[in-house]
């Protein structure tokens, strides 16, 4: 199973595994990753499911739909490799994956 | 005081049905929201999108939807509170008695949380000074526009709020519009406007970058931004308006001495109950063992729900059960003869 890496603002980090076919969010929800709010559930609705990617992996994960994007404008602190966690869908090319929780979703 | 039969808290798909659940019932109730629309989530962030799993609906947006429930309920002339908050929730006997932010006060045997994620409030700026003037110079909606005559203004956002409100604003005062990408959001027609207002001097358009301080503390003279690039530019600034979206913030629900599952209030799957009598959840906010958060859940959530709010506000009566397509009853509370 790919193993996804949680950093959070302070630099304390998580490796868990998560099932292909996830999401980066489902992932941290399921095992309680703090940091991650997602409290629209995953449509894509409400921007506190926030992450910035680190930058080695930014450009392997599919790029951002413009929805995304608007959502993004949303919010605290976006950076330029600002994503929702809800759009990474987890498989085995992103095993490793880092990413880190801003300092607060609102 | 009013009293009424069941007090719904949240206007959003859920809380509209409960109003016909109810209804049908012959039971009289009131509707609180803290937007300043009925809708909720559909109306708030998602208007346009198409929803595909409402019963017997292949295709309709969250506004379609919310104008068809609120269709679907006329006949019960219910009064819905928006722009309203409830912040005091206490018992008294068998009732329970709601207090508003607006300081109405409620009086029920029922009370219905159809709260979703929680209230919509504005996403405000994060930094310490903006909070001390907040109110002052700093805002996250225009009240009166009157007040923000002839004045430097900072706008933050790339939606239509910011967009509408700099072209309008433009017309009596110096307006900078500051957005954190080049591209906005907002309808292009209304960007359009406000890039020719730019070649006349009226707008300026900073992009992309970001507020890095206010530079008055008691006072505001003056913001910083900082450029993507780096770079930082001091902006005169007398009000500064900021059109970061809304968030959904759980709010007072959490004092109300529910039993709570991180941000859900835990209920029976029976009656949807909390651990207080009386006091109901549906919708996204309730929580039970196989919980879907969909809309036809909170439906059926609040069906069942609404048998027991009669059964607690007509303690005399006896419950029967009505289909709507056969009960003479049901069809006069609907107006139809």
């Amino acid at each position: 199973m790919p193993k996804i890496i949680y950093k959070d603002h302070q630099g304390n980090s998580k490796t868990i595994e998560v099932e292909s076919g996830l999401s980066v969010m489902e992932g941290a929800i399921q095992k309680e990753i703090p940091g991650i709010d997602a409290d629209c559930g995953g449509s894509m609705a409400c921007a506190t499911c926030h992450v910035y990617v680190n930058d080695k992996w930014f450009d392997k994960i599919p790029k951002a739909e413009d929805a995304e994007i608007d959502m993004i404008d949303m919010t605290f602190e976006p950076k330029k490799n600002s994503r929702l966690s809800c759009q990474i869908i987890v498989n085995d090319d992103l095993d490793g994956l880092e990413v880190t929780t801003p300092e607060k979703q609102t | 005081m009013k009293k009424t039969d069941a007090i719904i808290i949240g206007a959003g798909p859920v809380g509209l049905f409960a109003v016909h659940q109810l209804g049908i019932k012959g039971l009289k109730v009131v509707v609180i929201d803290n937007l300043n629309k009925a809708g909720g989530q559909c109306i708030e962030l998602y208007p346009d999108k198409p929803i595909y799993d409402i019963p017997a609906v292949p295709e309709c947006t969250g506004e379609q939807l919310t104008s068809r429930l609120l269709e679907q309920i006329k006949p019960f002339k219910t009064e819905i509170f928006l722009n309203e908050r409830v912040d005091e929730v206490y018992q008294e006997k068998d009732n329970w008695i709601v207090k508003t932010n607006n300081k109405n006060q409620f009086i029920a045997p029922n009370i219905i949380i159809a709260g979703g994620v929680g209230s919509f409030e504005p996403r405000k700026i994060s930094l310490k000074e903006a909070e001390k003037l907040e109110g002052k110079s700093v805002f996250y909606s225009v009240q009166n526009k009157e007040k923000l005559r002839n004045k430097k203004i900072a706008i933050f956002g790339g939606g239509d709020s910011a967009l509408d409100w700099a072209l309008e604003l433009s017309k009596h005062s110096t307006i900078t519009l500051i957005h954190r990408r080049n591209e906005f959001r907002g309808a292009q027609h209304t960007l359009s406007k406000i890039k020719d207002l730019e070649k006349e001097g009226k707008v300026s358009i900073k992009t992309p970058c970001q507020i890095q301080s206010l530079d008055n503390e008691k006072e505001l003279k003056s913001i910083t931004i900082k450029f993507d690039d780096g770079k930082t530019e001091k902006i005169q600034t007398d009000v500064m308006l900021g059109f970061f979206g809304l968030i959904m913030k759980l709010g007072p629900i959490a004092e109300w001495g529910l039993n709570m599952d991180k941000k859900t209030i835990e209920v029976n799957s029976k009656n949807f109950e909390t651990n207080k009598k009386g006091i109901f959840a549906v919708g996204d906010i309730c929580s039970y063992p196989g919980k879907l958060r969909l809309i036809l859940s909170g439906f059926h959530e609040v069906a069942l729900a609404s048998v027991e709010c009669f059964k607690r506000a007509r303690p005399n009566e006896k419950y029967k059960f009505e289909f709507t397509t056969s009960s003479k009853t049901i069809h006069n509370r609907l107006g139809k003869k």
